[in-house]
């Protein structure tokens, strides 16, 4: 199997602004391709959109747009995780030998429609992401004897890590007591527990080894990936408190890349909720069950950028398709140490993590230098 | 007869699979064990509640049915979990399905 490395990125600051999709598109690429004027773009063999907008023929459209005429081009959903399963389909197209360098971009409107799931009616009327949150929430609380006080360290933390990362939603830090306060959306979930969906885009460029040794001298190449769906609907989780899907495409992802948890050294999680980085934490091996939070908490206390530097979902603001590629190019970036006053201490070897509905499925990333 | 034609009169019917028995949910024409055929079952419930929240006045819950089948209902006083319930009203309005239970 051909190695596959993530030559060039490009992104766009993460906002509430109302921007059509096709534009949101071409912002991150074009970012992309200006970073990196080297690059020949008749070179690139594929491009793949991640997208949960109900637009059209996207590929294509955002191909004539930055002047590429791929082999290959179509779009990929999949909820929140559209992300990373577009930049397994390239590491796929490149490994397979199909293609020799692929471009994913991935954006996202405010008001996608992929915040919510119309087809799982086993939700009844409790459709939103904010119920099964709120289910996660209480159930975590109650097995581990969690307070509300400590998950709102997670968004605590996570606010004051996106503050060092210009491109993110948020531009606050908020205490404890800030989010205690915020506006009750239900029993067990504040509205700063939450993350917010917004308008954003974010490019990576993936290629054959032959092509990354070509044009530069800092590749990160992509090790383990590991994935897997246990169900579409939130009722059917077996648990509550962990997350199956995670902790499989977790192990998957580290067989592959030969390594173990303890030798990941800063990674990206799916903190849609406060309670899901936590679970995340546990569920992919980084802690025991119920010691997620203290985790959390440690890293906070020590002001240690090791989980979300960029700020995670929370602090970043979620554009459902942009936001496992934005996850990566944090990676990459951290690994690369070119990640500035989010930069953690030396970094080898990364990890992302990128989640759908309630992690009904999960997709985990390793990557190193 | 189908699930939502019945949810639409306010009855809350099983599928079952005419091969295997298996209870298949969510409901579908198919068995997702034994692709057999399914047909619906008119059954008195008795569910279990798995975990709650509540938001505003009202609690809504992870009820379980026949240990495997999971749906999120409306419950407007307190549950406890593991309390024992029944769909009290059920139904499809703007193509979303809701159930209530006491």
């Amino acid at each position: 199997m051909s190695e596959v490395g993530i030559i060039a990125y490009g992104t766009s600051p993460f906002t509430k602004e109302d921007h059509k999709i096709e534009s949101m598109l071409h912002k991150s690429t074009n970012d992309l391709f200006k970073k990196n004027p080297s690059i020949n773009k008749n070179e690139i063999d594929a491009v793949l959109v991640s997208t949960n907008n109900n637009s059209k023929y996207l590929s294509p459209v955002l191909s004539e747009m930055a002047g590429i005429q791929p082999k290959i081009a179509h779009s990929i959903e999949s909820l929140c995780n559209s992300g990373t399963n577009s930049i397994v389909s390239a590491f796929s197209y490149i490994s397979s030998g199909l293609a020799d360098m692929v471009l994913v971009t991935g954006a996202e409107r405010y008001d996608s429609p992929g915040q919510i799931l119309e087809w799982d009616n086993s939700r009844g009327e409790f459709k939103h992401p904010i119920f099964w949150a709120s289910i996660f929430s209480k159930s975590y609380k109650r097995e581990y004897g969690i307070s509300d006080e400590q998950l709102a360290i997670v968004s605590v933390k996570n606010h004051k890590q996106a503050k060092e990362n210009s491109n993110a939603l948020s531009k606050k830090t908020y205490t404890v007591e800030d989010v205690m306060n915020s506006k009750k959306l239900t029993e067990d979930l504040r509205l700063l527990n939450c993350s917010r969906p917004c308008t954003g885009s974010a490019s990576i460029l993936l290629a054959s080894k032959e092509v990354t040794d070509k044009y530069t001298d800092m590749p990160i190449w992509i090790t383990g990936i590991g994935q897997k769906t246990t169900s579409a609907g939130f009722t059917k989780n077996t648990s509550l408190t962990s997350m199956e899907s995670t902790a499989i495409a977790g192990q998957s992802a580290l067989k592959m890349s030969n390594r173990n948890i303890s030798e990941i050294d800063v990674a990206e999680v799916h903190d849609a909720f406060s309670v899901c980085e936590p679970m995340i934490l546990e569920s992919l091996g980084f802690t025991n069950p119920g010691e997620g939070i203290n985790m959390s908490q440690k890293l906070h206390e020590e002001n240690n950028f090791m989980i979300n530097p960029r700020g995670g979902l929370i602090g970043s603001g979620h554009p459902l398709g942009a936001t496992g590629i934005s996850q990566t190019i944090e990676i990459v970036q951290q690994l690369q140490k070119t990640a500035e006053n989010r930069q953690t201490n030396n970094p080898k070897t990364g990890l992302v993590h990128n989640m759908s509905a309630a992690a009904t499925s999960s997709t985990v990333l390793v990557l190193e230098k | 007869m189908s699930f939502e034609n019945e949810l639409e009169k306010g009855q809350f019917c099983l599928p079952e699979c005419m091969s295997c028995k298996k209870w298949v949910w969510p409901p579908s024409e198919f068995c997702d064990r034994c692709n057999g055929e399914t047909s619906l079952k008119k059954e008195e419930l008795k569910g279990k509640i798995i975990e709650f929240s509540k938001q505003n006045d009202n609690y809504f819950c992870i009820v379980e049915f026949y240990d495997s089948i999971r749906i999120m209902a409306k419950m407007t006083t307190c549950p406890k979990k593991d309390q024992i319930v029944k769909i009290s009203k059920c139904g499809i309005i703007d193509g979303s399905y809701f159930f209530h239970i006491i």
